[in-house]
Parts: structure tokens; sequence; C-alpha cells
């Protein structure tokens, strides 16, 4: 798969009169999985659609291979870009395979019939998705798991460089959450698709991403790998909250544990735990619970 | 055969189905259109046998048959396949885009939009023939844009747009109301073609506004047919295959528009047609693929039917726009009841 | 104050109304419900004096404008019992539903109403005043709950797009029956028009006499609703927290709502938008406490629709406009200017 390059420089985006983005600045690494993370309502959203040219921004660029988005024909952005909106909406009663299949519009112009390398992309982002075998299920009975893993096979079917995510673990339950999760992982390591997602947990974030973008007040704080960026002040900083970071004993990467006002278990010897620790001799609490972001 | 070349083979073969199914039940639709036609065409009064119609079509002069079929019964029938298919092809238009079944032109206002248009052109400025679909046309996108810009707060939301457009309805209605009242050199019929929908009095050259609509509006949305079936999917989603979203919905809002102002110029907003052929078409297709063909058909024969039963299978008789209009109104309270229940769309 | 009034007050807005001032707007509403029906009286396709005014008043029909002013003293009557009727109606549609848009016309109501009558007059022969009151009534109920119910379904509840949705559609389908019933027998049924288009044109006192007994009940009830009205307004919930019995207040409020605009569609054919217009302008004047909404809306629906009838006689000379057209009219950019600046996420 060809490997594309997307830049932001300067962007001022927002919506009716208010600019939510002041002038942001984003090398999006190539091949990697990028997550962007933040408090609510500090512009990730924002970047994601104004990355995807849904709006478009008051001042600065987008750049696709060094072009500016804004001036490309739809169709040839949809070839290189795809994205998983929040909000997808599947007609009554469609199938799997006919939602998937749509992935193929833009490489179908006006007249052109369908042929075996639309049913080869189909069939490859199916397999892909491990959703072979719901092909011919209408959508609207699928689990939310499922029900997401066929719209990433839509965006699959597309044979996109890069694929963006607006949120797609919101509304998931855990496990599949994880699993959309793993397989955004397995695409970006097959097919070296630069993966782009906004996530509101950061934990998973900091887990599943190469590269973590972390956003306040419509700018950028923070990024960088996620041992780089995920530390208690950055957390302080973006979240406004006190925490501890420690080490994911399964998998290894940095994980934020928030301190609040209550429920902080005590020492020994009767003090309260210091909330800001000096060494890495804090004990780790039991795997795989996973911290929410306020 | 690698597990992927298996599942190509079963993708390629379930849509082969699916293509199969959607002709026939196309035929099967067309079939229906074509032997309602040839009904109208040779029983009425009077029965015609199939020989002198056949003639009377080849354009030979024939006694007694070339009146009942020629004059009365094929401008007729005409006007209501041609009718009948703009507004099935219009109103399902509307209801995909809007992507709910109730933002139908003759519930927001463009079907009363363009006959008050109508109206006044024929009653107040005396114009006739094909310059009063013009007008309707112009007046029909005027209040469409009306709609859409009075529902327009940051963005267009369906239900302030519906809603708008039910304000408007009541508007339009009051100002028919009035024309009509103002009119009293009418008789009933020409009020009843303008408040429901009628083809009595038609005549060939009607026919003509509506074919030249049909061709052009009808063209301009099959062109967009593929991007239609992928606006459903979500203007977001729409946006990030490729479509122009923006241009997309104006084009064929403008075509939509265009064959429901046509169609109500020459026969007025015959009630129901472009509600319900899209809902129906979908039934029956159950969602095989684009029901823009068939939603054509589904009107034309409604409106066909519809104006044969007003005519020779009720006692008294009704134009057309009665009939759809009795008969479908159980059928929108299903519908409502349906939509309401589900919570989906079109 | 009570943390309820002080909620109550709060949901008002920021503007606290005294009795005293509710009172004054009250005493200003009546004097102008009194000069637009002496207006009515004078005016309309032909000037009349104010000395035949006066004599006509009395019972004397010696000249033409006298003559004119005793067929406009029903006319003008029938207007403003009407017009009073459809205002208290929409008050408490709007309070039984907590729906702004709620209104006899757009919840289909009084095409309801019309069918049920042309079906009377068409299928069953029914020929008394009294009887069509009755029949109209029946068929607003039944449209009431008809829409209700579709507009429930689903998602949400009966959220005011899909209740106006349904009574669109409802309105719809039924005008369309309405034709169909009565377009073969158009002679005994007094056109179609008037069951499509309400008038106040042709107001008899027979025809007055006949619904008053409807609309005294249906105005008696819809009053000792306000109570009701008011719990209601906090939620369902709530009110029963309070102790209002939810489901029994809400019916006995719309049967009284029901009463008027059945009655009112009966004499008069089927009038729309005033029973959305008049209580949100009352609503600015009066709050939101029912027990001042009822009877503000009450006079300013009869001032509106006597108004809406003079302007109706005064614009077209020398025919007349009904008074169904000028609402509409009227009312339906009201109804757009309303849906525009609720948030769509209330609606």
């Amino acid at each position: 798969m060809t490997r594309h390059s997307l830049t932001v420089t300067g962007l001022c985006a927002g919506y009716g009169d208010t600019d939510v983005l002041s002038g942001l600045d984003l090398v999006v690494p190539t091949g990697e999985v990028t997550a962007i993370v933040g408090a609510n309502a500090c512009g990730k959203s924002t970047l994601l659609r104004a990355m995807s040219r849904l709006i478009a921004p008051r001042r600065g660029e987008v750049l696709l291979d060094g072009k500016a988005i804004h001036h490309m024909p739809s169709r040839d952005l949809a070839r290189v870009m795809g994205l998983l909106p929040q909000a997808p909406i599947a007609p009554e009663g469609i199938t799997v395979a006919d939602l998937v299949s749509r992935g193929r519009h833009p490489h179908q112009g006006l007249f052109s019939r369908w042929t075996r390398r639309d049913d080869e992309a189909v069939a490859a982002a199916l397999t892909a998705t491990r959703t072979t075998d719901l092909a011919e299920r209408p959508v609207d009975e699928l689990s939310g798991g499922q029900r997401q893993r066929v719209w990433i096979a839509m965006a699959l079917a597309q044979e996109t460089g890069i694929l963006l995510l607006d949120e797609p673990t919101t509304f998931l339950d855990i496990a599949h959450q994880i699993e959309v999760l793993d397989l955004l992982t397995d695409l970006n390591e097959t097919r070296g698709t630069t993966v782009v997602m906004v996530l509101h947990d950061l934990n998973l974030a900091a887990r599943y991403a190469d590269h973590l973008v972390a956003m306040a007040g419509g700018r950028l704080h923070v990024r960088g790998r996620p041992d780089e960026v995920l530390t208690e002040g950055n957390v302080r900083a973006v979240f406004g909250l006190e925490s501890r970071v420690v080490t994911d004993p399964v998998s290894a990467r940095p994980m934020m544990l928030p301190i609040g006002r209550r429920r902080i278990a005590e020492a020994a010897d009767g003090r309260s735990v210091d909330p800001q620790p000096t060494g890495s001799g804090a004990p780790a609490t039991s795997p795989g619970w996973v911290g929410t972001a306020p | 055969m690698s597990a992927l070349d298996a599942t190509i083979e079963r993708l390629a073969g379930a849509r082969g189905r699916r293509a199969r199914r959607r002709r026939l039940v196309v035929l099967a639709l067309l079939a229906l259109v074509g032997s309602a036609f040839w009904l109208t065409l040779s029983l009425g009064q009077s029965y015609t046998p199939p020989g002198e119609v056949l003639r009377v079509l080849f354009g030979e002069p024939v006694p007694g048959a070339g009146f009942t079929v020629g004059e009365l019964r094929l401008p007729r029938a005409l006007l209501s396949v041609l009718a009948g298919a703009s507004f099935g092809l219009g109103g399902v238009v509307f209801q995909i885009m809007l992507r709910n079944p109730l933002a139908s032109p003759d519930i927001i206002g463009i079907s009363w939009g363009a006959s008050a248009a109508a109206v006044i052109a024929i009653v107040v400025l005396s114009l006739s023939g094909p310059i009063v679909a013009v007008v309707a046309i112009v007046a029909a996108l005027a209040v469409a844009v009306l709609i859409y810009g009075l529902s327009f707060r940051n963005g267009v939301a369906g239900t302030r747009l519906i809603l708008v457009g039910i304000g408007v309805s009541a508007m339009m209605e009051s100002v028919i109301a009035y024309v009509l009242s103002q009119a009293p050199a009418w008789t009933l019929q020409e009020a009843m073609r303008w408040l429901t929908g009628s083809v009595n009095g038609a005549r060939l050259a009607d026919a003509l506004p509506l074919l030249l609509s049909l061709v052009a509006f009808g063209g301009m949305i099959a062109a967009r047919a593929r991007d239609l079936d992928v606006l459903r999917l979500g203007d977001d989603t729409a946006a990030a295959l490729g479509v122009p979203v923006g241009a997309t919905r104006v084009l064929l809002l403008v075509a939509a528009v265009g064959l429901i102002a046509t169609a109500t110029a020459v026969c007025g907003p015959i009630s129901f047609v472009a509600f319900l052929s899209g809902p129906i078409a979908a039934r029956v297709f159950a969602n095989d693929g684009s029901p823009l063909f068939p939603a054509a058909l589904v009107g034309a024969v409604l409106v066909l039917v519809g104006d044969y039963a007003g005519q020779f299978l009720l006692p008294g008789r009704y134009p057309v726009g009665v009939v759809t209009g009795a008969l479908g109104a159980p059928y929108l309270i299903y519908l409502i009841v349906r939509v309401n229940r589900s919570g989906t769309s079109l | 104050m009570s943390a309820l009034s002080a909620k109550r007050g709060g949901a008002a807005g920021a503007v606290v109304r005294s009795a005293r001032t509710r009172g004054l707007w009250l005493a200003v509403m009546v004097v102008v419900l009194a000069a637009i029906c002496a207006l009515s009286v004078a005016v309309g396709t032909r000037d009349v004096a104010w000395s035949d005014v006066l004599a006509g008043l009395s019972g004397e029909v010696d000249t033409i404008g006298q003559a004119a002013v005793a067929v406009r003293l029903p006319r003008t009557l029938l207007a403003l019992a009407a017009g009073a009727a459809l205002g208290l109606a929409g008050a408490v549609m709007q309070g039984v539903t907590r729906n702004p848009l709620a209104d006899p016309g757009i919840l289909g109501v009084n095409m309801g109403a019309s069918l049920a009558v042309v079906v009377g007059i068409v299928w069953f022969g029914l020929s008394t005043a009294t009887s069509y009151a009755a029949t109209a009534v029946v068929g607003a109920g039944v449209t009431a709950a008809f829409v209700y119910g579709i507009g429930s379904l689903g998602r949400g509840g009966a959220t005011p797009l899909k209740l106006a949705l349904a009574g669109a559609a409802t309105s719809v389908a039924f005008s369309s029956l309405v034709i169909a019933v009565v377009l073969p027998r158009a002679d005994i049924a007094g056109g179609i028009r008037s069951w499509q288009v309400g008038g106040v044109g042709g107001a008899t006192w027979h025809a007055l006499a006949s619904v008053l007994p409807f609309l005294a009940a249906g105005l008696a009830i819809s009053l000792l609703s306000a109570r009701t009205l008011n719990s209601l307004a906090l939620g369902d919930e709530l009110a029963a927290g309070l102790g209002e019995h939810v489901a029994r207040g809400r019916a006995l409020a719309a049967l009284g709502a029901v009463l008027l605009c059945g009655a009112t569609t009966a004499a008069c054919g089927p009038i729309g938008f005033v029973g959305l217009v008049v209580p949100h302008v009352c609503r600015m004047l009066a709050g939101v406490d029912h027990r001042w909404l009822l009877p503000f809306s009450a006079l300013a629906g009869a001032g509106l629709l006597v108004a809406a009838d003079v302007v109706g006689r005064i614009a077209a000379r020398p025919g007349e406009i009904e008074v169904g057209i000028v609402t509409a009219l009227i009312g339906a950019p009201f109804f757009i200017w309303i849906v525009r600046r609720h948030r769509v996420r209330e609606l």
C-alpha cells in the first residue's frame, strides 16, 4: 500500500463563529497508530473532522502528501483517506455484505460496473475484520462490537492508506472495545494503514497507540510516545486530575491511576499515601483494571 | 480454492441472486403498469377490442373507438402514468435524502406550493399551457428554498425541516382556498383538481411537459442514483466515501422539486402518491437495491388504478386525488405507526 | 416562598408577575376585546353608521345598515365564543401534552371532528345542530386519543415532533376522507369547503345556541383543570409525587379541550392555529400559571378570532376571506417562528 503523509499546519477551525482549534500544528506519523486524547470539548473531534474535510478550516491547512486536501476532488480524497464518523447510519435491513460494498464507492465512476476487483476488496475486508460469517445478516441485528467491526470493514473496503476513526470505542462494552482496538492494531501491522483515532479512554490509548497526541483548550499540549506523554504532569495539565502513572503489567505500557478525594488506601502507618510518589516503589493495582479519564 | 476465493464466490453469487430478484420485481411492476394501462384503454363505459385499440394507437382513424380511445382514454392514461411516475420518483428522493418517510413533498408543502402557484397563474394571471408548469416549478423551488432557509440554524435538522414544512403547507393550503373562493366561475371539479388532484379533462398536449420533465429531471436523478444510495449512510460517512454531499443534495432536491412541480401544474397535487410510492416500493423490493425506479412504477400504478377506480369501480365518480387520498389515508396512518414503533427511517 | 412556587417562578423567567400586573393586563384585554367586537359589528363589506349600530343592537331592522348589524351580531358572538374556545383548548392541549406545538388544528383534532360530522350527516342523516355538536365532540375525542396514541409509539414517547407529525398526517388523511364522503352529497353537507376551511359567515342565533351547552361544559372543565395542568407541567413523576392523579387529571383536561374544539368545529368548521398562537402570547403576559393562563387564553382567542374575521371582511371587499384562512396565514408563520426558536433537542 502506498504511503501517504498527513500534516496539519496552523489550523484554526470551529463551528459557526467560534473557533475551537487555534493554530494547531501536527505531523501524523505515517504507518503508525496515533491516538488523540483530551478532556471533553478540547477539540479532538473537531481536529479529526477538519483532517477528514468534514469542516473547512478558517485558517491553516491540512496537507495530504503536501497538497491541501480542500482542493482535492472528493473522490480522489476518498481513495486515500477513510473515515469512521461518530454516528454512522445503517439503513434499515441492509446486509453486512451490502454495507461493506458501499466502501467501494470512491472507486466507481458514473458508468463503471461492479468488477471482481471490487469483490476481492470486499472479501478481504470481511476476512480482515472476521465478519465473513455475518455477510448475509442484517446489520441492525448485530451486537455493538460486531457492528463496529462491520463499519471498519466498510472503511477497509475503501482500500485507503489512512484511516481516521472518531471515538470508535464509545458506547461499546469493554470486551468489544478491546476487540476493535486489537483489530485496528492488526490492520496497521498487516496493511501498513496509518490509523488516527480519537479515544476517550487514556489507558487504552496508551496501550494501543504508537503515538499519543494530548489536546487541551483547542491547542496541542504534548505529543510523542505514550511513555513520554503519559506523565502525571501532563495528566494534571490536560485533565486537571491528580494521578499516579505506573507500568501496566499486561502490556508493559504506561497506565494512569486517577487520584480523587476519596477511596485512597492508607499506608500501613496510618498516613495517607503521598499522591506525588518520587520513585517507582508504588504497588500496582490488579492487572486489567482500566482507568477512565474524566 | 483459498478461503478468500470462497468468500468472493459467495459474495458474487449472492449479488447475482439479488440482481436477478430485482430484475424480476421490476419486470413484474412494468407488467402491472402495462396491464393497467391496457385496461384503462380498452374497458370503460364500453369495451373496445384490442385490435381496435392498437389501430388507434398506431394513428389509424377508427370510427367510434378513435374518439373513445384516442381522445378520452389515451390522454388520461398517459397523464396518469407520467404524473404518477413523477410523483413517485420525486417523493422517494425526498424521503431518502431527508431520511424520513414522513418528509415527503406533499406533507412538507412543496406540492401545495406548486399548486398554489398554478392556481394563481391560472386564476389571477390568466395563464395557460406549459407556462403554468414553469411558474409552478419556480414557485415550488422558491418554497423549497424558503423551507430550507427557515429551518437552517447551525445546519439543518431533519425534525425542524419537517415541522417548518408543515407550517408552510398550511399557509399554501389557505392561499389555494382563498384564490379558489375568489373564482366563482369555477366548477367544483376544477376546485377538486387543485385541492386533491385529478386527471379529468386530460389532453394529449398536457403530456408533453410531463414527459420532458420526467426525462430531464429523472435523468438528473438517475445520474446521481449511486451517490443517493451512499447518502443514506449519513452525511459524514457519505462525505468520507467521496460524495460531494452539499452539491449532490442540491442537485437531487432541485430535480425532485422539478418533477413534483410539473406534475402538480398539470394534474394538481394528487394526494399521497409522492408519499406512498417510496414506502410501498421499499416493501416490495425489500431493500435489494435502489428503490428509485420501482417507486416511479408504483406511483404510475397508483394513479392509473386510482383514476380507474374513481371512474368505474366506485358508486359515483371521484377524481383520482380523492381515491388516492381516501385509500392512502389508512396506509399513511399505518406507516406512521410502523415508523414510530421501529424508530427507523426509509 | 416554597421551593415549588419558586421553581415555577423560575421557570416563568426572570419576570415576577404580581397579581396586580396580571389583573391590569386582564382589564386591558377586556377593553380591547370590547373594542374589537364593536368594530366587528360596525365594519364589513358595507360600513355602517354608529347610529344604525345602536339602533340595530336594540333590534330594529329598518335600514339596510341595521339589517347588516342584525346579521353581524350573531356572527361576532359566534367568533367570540369560538375564539375563546379555541384559545382555551389550545392552552389546555399544550399543558396536557407539554408540547409547545399543540393546537387542535395541528393535532388533527379539528379535522377528526369535521369527519365525524360529515359522516353523520351524509351516512346517518343527522340534521340538528345539537347532534352535529355531539358527533363532533365524539370525533374530536377519538381523534385526540388516536393521534396521541400514534405519537407516543417508539422511543421518547410523545415528543413534539412525533405528535405534530402524527397530527399532520392524521389531518391530511381525514381531510381526504372528508372530501371522499362529502363529494357525492355536496348539496346536503353544505359544501366541501366549509368542512375544510372554517368560517363564521352565515352564523345564526340557533347555531350559536345549540353549541353553547357544549362550550359551557368545556369551559368549566378546562378552567377547573388549571391546577392539574400546573402539576403536569412539572413532569408526570413529579406530579404523581405531589399527589396528583396523573392519568385521570390528564384525561379530564383533555375532555374539556375536546368539548371545546369539537363544538367549535361543528359550528364553524375547522379553524386552526388560534390554539397555537394564543397560549404562547399569553404566556408572555400572564406567565405559566394556568390559573391565569387559561382565562387569558380564552380572552385573547376571542379577540384574535373576531379581529381575524374583521380583517377577512375588510381585506377582500366586496367578498370576504374565511376566518380559517386568515388564522392560517397569521398562525403558520408564528408556528414556524416557534419551531425556529426551540433547540432541536427540545423538539
